[in-house]
């Protein structure tokens, strides 16, 4: 497949009108890598010639993604699920299995990744970009077989792939919510700022972290004044440990579709993406099918529901493996073909976004929200949560718990209650809200989720006392390390020092300096990083270090000082080299 | 006198105009605040966080952050010079700064900023990366065990030369400049001396060839005066208006 | 500048036996150690507040209880870590001085390559080797994959930066830590070439 048809295949999956083809690049690159096209030299300049953009750019935009710094150069690329859960979940039997069957084998690549957001049915993996849940000894077998005998990856059995939603609690979101166009008729028989208003009094504020007022931003957006505005879902999922979004793409497209169209007549929008994250490229042809009814049904497209100029239509655009893509600025500058680096800011993505046009940004759950509430009104959905936190929030729970899974919650319920009902036990920690939220304690599970308390997009990850919770911390420090962007110094260096420290420490040779090191760091990270990505990438293990005193106190060497590396082992080329084995050939390793 | 806007930086007021940025009103008043991946002539970048500033108890990027009436703006605090030498000493560990064998030594803007904010040791465990030089261009090298990724020579390049010799590869710690030629080399492109992207890195990692030692240690540029008296590394590169003026 | 007496007798007041001092160089070129000579005639007053302990000035091979110790050079070998590891249990106050104890310097350059590679080159491969091969004598100290600064094997008080540090430099350091007072040095004497 040449570069032009590579173009035209792109174009063709896309209905919103591009300046510039520079605004593809990530997803013809995604495209690409998804049909096995090998990232040449010849490639990238054939890319080049076409963009008029420098060959090297192209692979800086590439290197920047997982997915497309390391493309797949096999038949079979098998990505798998490497967050703590997954870790847990003993997804390291299934790294050594694969190893051990195909280390050598050239037709088979192996390696981790990042959360794919199949906590509940893990572990998981991907082959070839497309997730395979449940991986027991059983699967496993399944898939060695079907690789042994060269099986193509679209004549795979499709269960193997079969996702479950695993929806554990429903309240008003999850049952309420028709996304049948009943929202959008009041809204093309209202003033738009009607509309905003019920939104105005529901409370209702960002699902995807942040917690900024819907309305008010929508508000800020409409108040722009420009031709052209656009309207992002935020479907990037990165958090680990979180996969309620998921659920709401398989289940409940049309609910948040809706609440984006809502979104887009009121603020003036004519433009939507979908920006959905790469590990969820299962998820596509399902969706790319609601736009189309949806399309059919007047719901998308041109004169919404025979509103003369209400035009909407949605594209999905495919991330490329970036956890630091769910920030929203980031998001923008990936959705426009580039590196994602966050912006700085102001000015604001509502002023200046996508194309430096008026944006709005918002999670998956808050446009679902958003068109439940205008469907039933601000009551239906103050009438549960708190006062400073209305509505109820999805939350995904895995780990040690009997049922793990999707749960829909009033805001305010206490941890011990979510516990409770996804059946935990014996639970040591619980971390709220992903590798960048906290890790809270047995004596805080009386504390709720919450604005107020604790805060969470929807990860919500249990560990009983049979884990390691050292375990946890080293997880998300390579987990941040591995995932930040490396615009900023403290961030890019910050993390790596703190990924060695955490290092030393879960293996025992910590002492308190270190413990010191950690803390400064972190603090350092906390206040100067450009973005969030590094200002929470310390929280979990400021949490263990704070809150788990004893398991510290076993863990650390209770000197002041142990060196920063293996000192013995740093003479361990000097012993090969020399074939030395005599008394002089070995000194300490961490102490003396 | 018509209503001056000002806001106070260490309780001094600054005036400012519609548009500036802390760092911008600072640096036309003649207040010094550290900074490396910035430069007046381009598009703040808040990369390096050197010019981190207290702001209502919040820190900001002060070459970023919108000036506003009535601002307070801490610099000059033990803390916040505490927090600069940290980020300066993580950016020496990440690279391979051995100053007493780099030509830039005396006068480059990383070492003088770091002596600004009396950096004695660079603290935290050494990466030692390895890294290239790049010496296939006729009149300059790049040293990339020195290079900061400020990006400064990007921007100049795309902005000011229109050439696009530079780019930015990777994320994370692997984050590092590249030349955007198929070799990967510099003397594969179109990079002149003459180009404001050879006058513009505060650090030795874009070098002029042959002049290395012209200048003796000892009377470099900020070999007797700190950098706030004596200014940017890049603003006192002359050679550019004593050459032949740039084209593009 | 502190004046030396006045320094003395309060010292002599606190403190009646003299401050000890030990001084090494590890993988250093003695040129700090040279430096510490640049005090010139100050190194007369010097040791009438200060007895010196094991240092290259004296030739005393083993390190004893000290106030202060005083470190040249990274680490690069076994020997180094040893002798680092004795100085930081027997000085109370360790000191980093010159660029290679708190950098690694110009010995570090070598961690751009692999040990072996710097082996070979020098040993077998460089030009008018005879007899090529690796020393492998249990006389000879190891070499570390890497050479390392030496805050990261020990825990170090204080950095002297410079390639030397200036015997100015030295000079307010000392008199500032005898007399117990911050450190801090002018302008100038500040650099790390
Ligand atoms: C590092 C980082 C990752 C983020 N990832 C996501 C994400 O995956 N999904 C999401 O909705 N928001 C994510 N956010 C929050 C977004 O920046 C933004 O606040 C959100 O999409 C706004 O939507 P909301 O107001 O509906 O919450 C992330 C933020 C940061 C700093
Ligand atoms: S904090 Fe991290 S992810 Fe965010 S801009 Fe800085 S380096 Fe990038
Ligand atoms: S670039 Fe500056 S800090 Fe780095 S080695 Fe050269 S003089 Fe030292
Ligand atoms: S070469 Fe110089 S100007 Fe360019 S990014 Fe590196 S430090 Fe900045």
């Amino acid at each position: 497949m040449d570069i032009e048809n590579l173009f035209q295949d792109v174009r063709q999956r896309l209905n919103n009108h591009y300046d510039s083809e520079k605004l593809l690049l990530l997803q013809v690159l995604q495209l690409a890598n998804q049909k096995g096209m090998q990232f040449t030299t010849d490639f990238f300049s054939s890319l080049s010639e076409r963009l008029s953009l420098p060959a090297t750019e192209i692979k800086g935009i590439a290197s920047f993604y997982s997915f497309l710094d390391k493309p797949r150069n096999t038949q079979y690329d098998i990505r798998i699920s490497d967050n703590i859960t997954d870790q847990f979940q003993n997804n390291a039997y299934v790294i050594n299995t694969l190893q051990e069957k195909y280390a050598d084998n050239p037709k088979v690549n192996i390696a981790t990744t990042s959360c794919i957001g199949m906590n509940d049915q893990g572990p998981a993996m991907l082959v070839n970009g497309y997730t395979i849940p449940n991986l027991g000894p059983g699967t496993l077998e399944h898939v060695f077989s079907l690789i042994d005998d060269n099986i193509p990856l679209t004549s795979w059995p499709s269960e193997l792939f079969t996702v479950a939603d695993n929806i554990q609690r429903k309240d008003i979101l999850l049952n309420d919510v028709s996304g049948n166009g009943t929202s959008l008729n009041k809204l093309t028989n209202a003033e738009p700022d009607e509309i905003l208003s019920i939104i105005q009094n529901s409370g209702l504020s960002g699902r995807g972290g942040a917690g900024f007022s819907t309305a008010s931003k929508w508000r800020l957006c409409k108040q722009a004044e420009t031709e052209n505005k656009h309207v992002i879902c935020n479907a990037d999922e990165g958090e680990p440990g979180t996969f309620k979004d998921r659920v709401l793409l398989n289940s409940y497209a049309n609910q948040f579709i809706e609440g984006m169209t809502l979104c887009a007549g009121i603020v003036g929008a004519s433009q939507g993406y979908i920006y959905l994250r790469a590990e969820y490229l299962f998820l596509l042809p399902k969706l790319n099918a609601v736009l189309q009814k949806r399309r059919d049904d007047n719901l998308l497209g041109n004169n919404i529901l025979g509103k003369k100029g209400f035009d909407f239509d949605i594209d999905i655009h495919l991330g490329a493996g970036a956890y630091i893509c769910g920030e929203e600025s980031a998001l923008i500058e990936s959705l426009e073909g580039k590196r994602g680096i966050p912006r700085n800011r102001p000015p604001f993505p509502v002023t200046q976004g996508y194309i430096n046009q008026p944006t709005i940004v918002n999670n998956v759950e808050t446009f679902l929200a958003a068109a439940g509430i205008v469907e039933h009104g601000a009551d239906w959905f103050k009438n549960t949560g708190t006062e400073k936190s209305p509505g109820t929030k999805l939350l995904s729970i895995s780990g040690d718990c009997k049922k793990p899974g999707v749960y829909e919650f009033p805001f305010g319920t206490s941890i011990k209650d979510i516990l409770s009902a996804c059946g935990a036990s014996d639970t040591q920690a619980v971390q709220v809200a992903g590798a960048a939220g906290h890790m809270v304690a047995p004596d805080e599970f009386d504390h709720a989720i919450s604005f107020e308390d604790y805060a969470t997009a929807g990860s919500f990850m249990v560990y009983d006392h049979s884990r390691d919770l050292f375990q946890v911390i080293k997880n998300f420090a390579d987990f941040f390390k591995h995932e930040s962007c490396g615009f900023c110094t403290p961030c890019r260096v910050g993390t790596s020092l703190q990924s060695d420290l955490v290092e030393k420490l879960v293996e025992g040779n910590a002492s308190s300096y270190d413990i010191n090191e950690i803390k400064s760091i972190a603090k350092l990270m906390q206040t100067t990083s450009h973005c969030g990505l590094g200002a929470t990438a310390s929280t979990a293990i400021l949490d263990l270090i704070e809150k788990f005193p004893q398991l510290l106190e076993k863990r650390l060497k209770h000197l002041d000082y142990t060196p920063a590396f293996n000192l013995d082992a740093a003479l361990e080329q000097s012993r090969q080299i020399t074939g030395r084995e005599d008394s002089q050939s070995h000194i300490g390793g961490y102490h003396d | 006198m018509t209503d001056q806007q000002t806001f106070s930086l260490d309780g001094k007021s600054i005036a400012f105009e519609d548009g500036d940025t802390i760092m911008d009103a600072a640096l036309r008043s003649g207040e010094y605040i550290p900074h490396l991946c910035h430069n007046p002539e381009f598009k703040p970048h808040g990369s390096c966080r050197v010019c981190i500033v207290n702001v209502n108890g919040r820190h900001v990027s002060s070459c970023t952050f919108p000036a506003s009436q009535d601002l307070k703006v801490e610099s000059n605090t033990a803390e916040i010079k505490q927090k600069r030498q940290s980020l300066l000493q993580m950016l020496f560990v990440e690279g391979n700064h051995v100053c007493p064998g780099c030509e830039k030594s005396g006068a480059c803007q990383l070492q003088a900023v770091a002596y600004y904010c009396d950096m004695l040791s660079p603290h935290f465990t050494h990466f030692f990366p390895r890294r290239e030089v790049d010496a296939s261009h006729h009149d300059f090298l790049i040293d990339y065990n020195r290079c900061i990724v400020c990006e400064l020579c990007v921007r100049a390049s795309n902005d000011v030369d229109g050439k696009q010799v530079f780019s930015i590869q990777q994320r994370g710690i692997q984050r590092h400049l590249a030349v955007n030629s198929d070799s990967g080399r510099l003397g594969d492109t179109s990079f002149s001396k003459t180009d404001k992207a050879a006058h513009v890195c505060p650090v030795g990692a874009i070098l002029p060839k042959d002049i290395g030692y012209n200048q003796p240690i000892g009377h470099r540029l900020y070999d007797r005066q700190p950098i706030s008296q004596v200014g940017d590394v890049a603003a006192n590169d002359k050679t550019l208006q004593e050459e032949d003026t740039p084209h593009g | 500048m502190a004046d030396i007496n006045n320094l003395k007798n309060k010292l002599e007041k606190t403190r009646p036996e003299k401050i000890k001092l030990a001084t090494t160089s590890l993988c250093g070129c003695f040129g700090c150690h040279m430096s510490f000579l640049d005090i010139d005639e100050r190194i007369l007053q010097l040791v009438e507040l200060v007895e010196f302990d094991r240092s290259p000035i004296n030739d005393i091979k083993k390190v004893g209880p000290c106030d202060i110790g005083i470190i040249e050079g990274g680490v690069a070998n076994a020997e180094n870590v040893e002798v680092l590891q004795e100085f930081r249990k027997n000085c109370k106050t360790l000191v980093a001085l010159g660029a290679c104890a708190v950098n690694g310097g110009i010995p570090a350059m070598r961690n751009q390559f692999e040990l072996k590679e710097c082996l070979e080159e020098a040993y077998i491969n460089g030009v008018g080797i005879e007899n090529p091969m690796i020393p492998s004598d249990p006389e000879i100290p190891l070499l570390l994959n890497k050479v390392h600064p030496i805050h990261e094997v020990v825990k170090v008080d204080y950095f002297l930066p410079g390639c030397p540090p200036s015997g100015d430099t030295i000079w307010t350091f000392l008199t500032e830590l005898i007399e117990g007072r911050p450190i801090s040095f002018p302008y100038e004497q500040i650099h790390y070439d």
